[in-house]
């Protein structure tokens, strides 16, 4: 009985309270959704803090209209951030919606995006597919695939024969070790073996006993970045690089946030990636001057540029726009925008709102008494081979 | 279940009918209506039309109410101490989204299946819990939690491992409500099957079978001795708690329309026996009471403070158990029974 | 295969320098201190700073974080834990599960969400090659320093004057304070004790474990592993407890590592089904 009369109360209010609220459209409100705790506060911190440093740089006005940001908390949890999401665009009339750390919180925005029609910018999250769950994504990271590609080519020009794969065993890290062994073979190189590392790994010690077993030239590695450190310790320790195995890895091992900390071993493993502290361009002396000021010393790492970026996409693709942030106006902006980053130049690939912009060859090494990763190759304006392929 | 006075009369001996009709009134008065359920369900009705703005956190609060109440069951009747009962709650979300993607976007079939999943789950693992001691169990139910989020991780060709399961929409609930973005087909959805959960776990678990888990709880030696079966009683238990933890995970996955692999994540486990603690064990409206309390006032510190809100979190546990649970939750036995009739409060 | 066994030891060794003094708390005084990992935490940033900051060699630091954390222990024992020992098993779980989320946004606050690197001496760090067996020189640091432990551990509790209080103080309060045993001295020390212990396991494991914020949350699982599954009542249960999950888990990851990741989980059940009160376990549990 009461359910019936639930049921029919629930449909008579619905049709009473279907029609959008109006907001006023002077200020375009931007959502960040990123974990600021649990196991992923580092990212959400980095992602965040770029964002911040592009309007402290750039202003709070673009398109004539006043940005304010509104920075939310998922703590890594795919549920609360699509509740988060929901809230916001519904109760807090946001606009764009942003951030996202890991792909399974951007998947779970992806039916809210495409059903309320709003912008939303992927800031970090890194597997092929998000950009394909809803016509209103977008990013400015980076794809796995995208700079795990040219690692494998780097290897294979530079007289490494025999690899051992050796990633974390989730979305990325397939995606990862796909696009690298892709990549290697085709180039001639050969696979010995590839390892995957459960996430909730506490020692690495079998493992790489078993590269060390296979004895490859080198390792290619993915990891989370914070792992990544730990990872880096426990290969020094166990004399792999004195054993002949070369490191190489995608940027994100040898995350420049904690580089400094990792010490001696470090050096000398080669990674690539879409971005360095170290980077040489005038926009990105300026970005890591600001940056370190603002937060304490703190160095911008790939995900703050990620988060940087993002708002000067929102900011250019809204200067197009004249101020219209509704979704499909937003979105049609975003296609093909371009512009200078700190990491060099950027553009939007009209096809499948994915970022294409160069993937940098980079070693580790000493300067001025700090670890950088310092660039020595580039391979200029990729887009995601994933996509790419597909077609 | 119980006895009627009819038959009552019929039996000859005087002593036995006066038992029976004891007991009678025993299982009446403590499965009697109360007044503050009723205000429970008037609230959650009202909050529908007072808030529309905050359908979505009622959403999430009454799916939570329901996995609580679920594990009350377990915790404040059998007295097992479980940090795994995602595994239930998981397993169901994981059933009702792949339900929705390969078979039928009807949700209340998805429903249905999610829940008969989880029971069997349960029923099954329900033997490796009838041994040892508090720690024993907390440790088995939180194992058999761990490798169902490591199992999920690993089939990612069916779960869609660490990337979530996605791509599924579901139909309108009977083909007639459709799922809004305001969440509000959401939260009437959540509200009728909790209502519907909490009143069938009510009708178990003030039922006589009730009744004898809680001499199970309170005295296992005891409660074999005046022939009470308890392993049997125990397996059934859990298997029902499991069944509607695991309906309480389908629900999150159709209102969400997607599953990651932290439905089963230990912390999800944790939150849930938080939740249940907070509110009070035993009563079942403890974990409706304590899902209120705890996503609301978890929402809040998180917009207030969304670096640290976990600290005042903790702060407020250790308050909470340092000044004494019972005093937060007692307050409840002192309600009006219904709508005050009688005194004969136990 | 030789050098996959020392492995295994060694990460089981470091479990049980992690996970004893959760022995102590939980195994002697009965009390579930979920807690634990926030005291190893708390070993581990002393450890940190003494030596990122201050360049203070690592060997002080280890007494060092022994020290910091007993006393955090002894504080925190005497203000909240010691109105808690009756309480209810559930009582505790919440109480120290509060104590873990505020150690955990305590850190973050303090000392930032990144992981924590610690750089080792250098006759600590890399490895030596025994008869052909690869040897990580700090694993065998480790598996030393647990050996002594554990035998110092044993020792103290089985034949000093203090084990033989405690463990009066925990078979019956008050016939024990009837003697003129002082419990509330005896459980404060030995509270302070096993977090000192937990501290010096959070010191020594921040190289092969790392240290975030997270890290009570993340590794409290192993520790209640470890204890549930050497059982709680006396020292060389968890100790060969650790022994067998960190070979197996080693060993698995190694040999099958599709499977990896399930093998310590099934382990701790199938032990647990065999002998739920753990390896030897003191007749019914409590």
């Amino acid at each position: 009985m009461l359910k019936g009369l639930l049921l029919g109360v629930a449909g008579l209010a619905m049709t009473l309270t279907n029609a959008v609220p109006v907001f006023a459209q002077e200020v375009v409100k931007v959502g960040l959704i990123l974990p600021m705790t649990g196991p992923f506060a580092s990212t959400g911190r980095q992602v965040s803090a770029g964002a911040k440093a592009f309007i402290a740089a750039k202003g709070d006005t673009a398109g004539g209209k006043k940005i304010e940001l509104i920075i939310r908390d998922d703590g890594g949890v795919a549920d609360q951030t699509r509740r988060i999401a929901q809230e916001l665009v519904v109760n807090e009339g946001t606009k764009v919606l942003a951030g996202f750390g890991l792909t399974p919180l951007a998947m779970a925005v992806a039916p809210v995006a495409t059903q309320a029609k709003i912008p939303t910018v992927v800031m970090a999250a890194g597997t092929a597919a998000i950009t394909k769950a809803s016509p209103f994504i977008t990013r400015t990271s980076g794809t796995l695939p995208q700079y795990s590609v040219p690692v494998g080519t780097w290897a294979s020009q530079n007289g490494i024969k025999k690899v051992v794969t050796l990633v974390s065993d989730y979305g990325p890290g397939v995606d990862a070790e796909k696009w690298f062994t892709k990549e290697f073979k085709a180039k001639g190189g050969e696979i010995a073996e590839a390892v995957r590392i459960p996430l909730q790994n506490p020692d690495f010690a079998p493992f790489l006993q078993r590269v060390r077993d296979a004895k490859p030239d080198a390792v290619f590695v993915f990891l989370p970045s914070g792992v990544g450190s730990l990872f880096m310790k426990q290969f020094a320790d166990r004399g792999l690089a004195d054993a002949g195995i070369k490191l190489i890895a995608t940027g994100d091992v040898t995350d420049d946030d904690i580089l400094n900390s990792m010490g001696k071993p470090a050096i000398g493993t080669i990674t690539g990636h879409f971005y360095a502290t170290s980077h040489d361009s005038p926009e990105n002396k300026a970005y890591v001057e600001a940056f370190e000021k603002a937060n304490n010393k703190m160095r911008p790492n790939f995900m703050s540029v990620g988060g940087y970026d993002g708002m000067a996409l929102i900011y250019n693709a809204l200067e197009k726009t004249k101020g219209d942030a509704s979704g499909p106006a937003f979105m049609e902006a975003v296609k093909g925008l371009s512009w200078t980053s700190p990491r060099g130049p950027v553009s939007i690939d009209p096809e499948t709102r994915d970022i294409i912009q160069n993937i940098y060859i980079r070693e580790v090494k000493e300067v001025n008494g700090q670890l950088h990763n310092v660039e020595f190759q580039t391979f200029s304006a990729l887009k995601d081979p994933e996509k790419a392929e597909a077609k | 279940m119980s006895v009627l006075p009819q038959d009552i009369d019929m039996m000859a001996s005087h002593s036995t009918a006066a038992a029976h009709s004891r007991a009678d009134k025993l299982m009446k008065r403590r499965s009697r209506i109360r007044f503050y359920e009723v205000v429970i369900w008037l609230a959650a009705i009202a909050a529908y039309f007072l808030l529309p703005s905050k359908m979505l956190i009622l959403t999430e609060i009454a799916i939570l109410a329901l996995f609580a109440v679920s594990l009350d069951l377990v915790l404040g009747f059998a007295g097992i101490v479980s940090l795994g009962h995602a595994a239930f709650f998981g397993l169901g979300a994981y059933i009702a989204g792949l339900v929705a993607l390969h078979y039928v976007a009807e949700p209340v079939t998805g429903l249905v299946l999610a829940g008969l999943a989880a029971g069997i789950f349960g029923f099954l693992t329900s033997f490796l819990i009838l041994r040892g001691s508090d720690l024993t169990r907390l440790m088995t139910t939180l194992g058999i939690g761990l490798m169902m989020a490591e199992l999920a991780n690993q089939m990612a060709w069916l779960t869609g491992g660490a990337d979530g399961l996605s791509g599924f929409s579901l139909n309108p609930i009977f083909g007639l409500f459709e799922f809004d973005l305001f969440g509000k087909t959401g939260y009437v959805y959540c509200l009728v099957v909790l209502f519907i959960g909490t009143m069938i776990m009510r009708r178990i678990a003030f039922s006589p079978f009730g009744l004898s888990l809680k001499a199970i709880k309170s005295n296992p030696m005891r409660a074999g001795m005046i022939a009470v079966p308890a392993r049997k009683r125990i397996v059934t238990i859990y298997t029902i708690a499991a069944a509607f933890a695991g309906i309480a995970g389908a629900l999150l996955a159709q209102t969400t329309s997607f599953v990651s692999p932290d439905v089963l994540a230990f912390h999800r486990s944790a939150d849930v026996l938080m939740v249940l603690t907070i509110g009070g064990t035993g009563y079942l409206y403890g974990g409706v009471f304590g899902a209120v309390l705890f996503t609301l006032v978890k929402d809040w510190l998180s917009v207030v403070t969304p670096q640290y809100w976990m600290f005042w979190i903790g702060l407020i546990l250790v308050v909470l158990v340092l000044i004494g649970r019972e005093r937060l939750t007692g307050w409840i036995g002192y309600l009006p029974e219904r709508f005050s009739k009688k005194e004969d409060r136990r | 295969m030789l050098t996959i066994l020392f492995d295994g030891v060694a990460y089981g060794m470091l479990l049980f320098i992690l996970a004893c003094g959760l022995t102590v708390t939980l195994g002697l005084m009965n009390f579930i201190n979920l807690a634990h990992g926030a005291f190893a935490m708390t070993g581990g940033y002393v450890t940190v700073v003494m030596m990122n900051r201050y360049g203070i060699s690592f060997y002080w630091c280890l007494p060092a974080a022994f020290l910091i954390t007993a006393i955090l222990g002894l504080i925190l024992e005497r203000t909240l834990y010691q109105w808690l020992y009756r309480a209810d098993h559930l009582d505790q779980v919440l109480f120290s599960i509060g104590i873990v989320f505020m150690a955990v946004a305590g850190a973050d606050y303090f000392m930032g969400g990144q992981q924590q690197l610690i750089n080792l001496p250098p006759e600590l760090s890399g490895r030596m090659d025994v008869f052909g067996v690869g040897i990580g020189r700090y694993r065998l640091f480790t598996i030393v320093i647990c050996a002594v432990l554990a035998l110092a551990l044993q020792l103290i509790l089985s034949k000093t004057r203090f084990g033989s209080r405690l463990r009066a103080a925990v078979d019956d309060r008050r016939v024990a304070m009837g003697l003129g045993i002082n419990v509330p001295v005896v459980f404060a020390l030995t509270f302070a004790f096993g977090s000192g212990l937990a501290g010096l396991g959070g010191a020594m494991g921040a190289e092969i474990l790392g240290l975030e914020p997270n890290f009570p949350l993340k590794f409290m699982i192993y520790f209640l592993i470890v204890v549930s599954v050497g059982g709680t009542s006396t020292v060389s249960g968890p100790f060969l407890a650790a022994m067998l999950l960190g070979v197996a888990d080693v060993a698995g990851k190694y040999y099958v590592p599709a499977i990896g990741p399930f093998v310590i989980y099934a382990l701790m059940i199938i032990m647990l089904i065999l002998r739920p009160n753990g390896l030897f376990s003191r007749g019914a549990g409590r």
